[in-house]
């Protein structure tokens, strides 16, 4: 018979490790943060065009997941 | 004064009072009952409810409005033409437009330099007035007086030091180069005017990083540095591993705000040079403000704003994480 050493701590899948607030904040602001590089950066036109695109959708992604539990 | 109990001045004071007790109890049973009346989230609601609707109608109504106006061809100025429904046109042309994107990179080196130039200058003044020298209260005082100026006395006095002949910035250049005093022009020359405006700004504000990096320094406790004492680690460790560490939430929010604060800048630079010469310091709100009242493009303004503005707000959104984290510690 093989007995848990430890059975009152349940094992946490990917989900339950990567869909928390902390690491879901960190990936909006880093979306946030490269349309904000996008919009300014003098290289290429085609990255300043979908700007926009990338700044909105970091910061409804912001909106949303600062709502998750912790 | 207290009344003697049976005195005929106790009586008119006790008269007195209970006539008052009386229209009390005969006026307020209503008003009571229905106060009463009502549960506490109500009353709540009934407190907040101005302020709300005040909000509404000062925040999100012109919000909604201008962001009903950048799918439109509406313009301000030809308000009884019939409005067209345009769709996302603005957005695509602001989004695919050279001249617009050029506004952008004015914006990105103003704001890149002045936040550095304003962060290794706030944190460095802040570091010597944490020194605690004598005279210290004096010099932070100095230090801030700049910050307490309005962006438009800065730019009128910055304009007039700015000035060939008579600015006294030229004459102190002229003194450490050797060059002559009139020789250059700080707002009238292509390459020197976005460093003008730079410097005006990181003038300005630098006290106001100092001020928070300050704070950042003065919440690190003493036995730390005690501690490091203790191991005989030198003042430069010290700084690498404790200081710089421990103030580097302060100094990104600093950063963060500054950032935010000179993405929307317009207000200086439209006194200093009006954007000019040519487009040389045409930050983003300046073509804003040209496409929404000189032009009159009300729809294409209202789209650029609306860009503006998500990209304030999403940067907003990393100043309130780094915000509760400086809180959390």
């Amino acid at each position: 018979m093989i007995v848990d050493a430890n059975p009152s701590i349940a094992r946490r899948g990917f989900s339950d490790r990567v869909l928390r607030r902390g690491p879901l904040e960190a990936l909006a602001t880093t979306i946030i943060a490269a349309g904000v590089v996008m919009l300014m950066q003098p290289f290429s036109l085609t990255l300043y065009s979908w700007s926009f695109a990338t700044t909105l959708f970091g910061t409804v992604m912001f909106t949303i997941v600062s709502k998750v539990r912790e | 004064m207290i009344p003697v109990p049976g005195s005929v001045h106790a009586m008119n004071e006790l008269s007195a009072s209970s006539r008052i007790t009386y229209r009390a109890v005969r006026v307020r049973p209503g008003v009571a009952r229905r106060i009463r009346g009502l549960s506490d989230k109500t009353l709540a609601w009934l407190f907040i409810t101005p302020t709300i609707v005040l909000l509404l109608a000062i925040n999100i109504f012109p919000l909604l409005w201008t962001i009903y106006l950048s799918f439109t061809n509406y313009r301000a100025n030809r308000a009884n033409v019939p409005t067209i429904w345009l769709g996302a046109d603005w957005y695509q042309s602001i989004l695919t437009d050279p001249d617009i994107w050029a506004a952008m990179q004015v914006t990105a080196h103003f704001v890149i330099w002045t936040v550095v130039i304003e962060t290794v200058l706030g944190f460095g003044l802040a570091y010597l007035i944490d020194k605690k020298f004598r005279g210290h209260g004096l010099w932070t005082t100095i230090i801030l007086l700049p910050m307490m100026l309005s962006p438009a006395v800065v730019g009128n006095f910055w304009t007039f030091l700015y000035q060939p002949q008579i600015g006294l910035f030229n004459y102190v250049v002229a003194f450490f180069s050797g060059r002559d005093a009139s020789s250059f022009q700080m707002l009238g020359d292509v390459t020197l005017s976005p460093w003008a405006i730079v410097i005006v700004d990181a003038w300005m504000w630098t006290p106001y990083v100092m001020l928070i990096c300050l704070a950042g320094l003065r919440s690190i406790p003493d036995y730390i540095f005690e501690a490091a004492e203790v191991d005989r680690a030198s003042k430069w460790r010290q700084f690498w591993s404790i200081t710089l560490p421990m103030a580097l939430p302060f100094i990104m929010l600093a950063v963060l705000f500054r950032g935010i604060e000179n993405f929307k800048m317009f207000d200086m630079v439209n006194l200093l040079t009006g954007g000019g010469p040519g487009s040389t310091t045409e930050v983003a709100s300046i073509t804003l403000k040209r496409a929404a009242f000189e032009s009159w493009r009300t729809g294409y303004s209202s789209a650029f704003a609306i860009i503006l503005f998500v990209t304030v707000f999403g940067l907003a959104n990393i100043y309130v994480k780094a915000l509760n984290k400086v809180k959390s510690r």
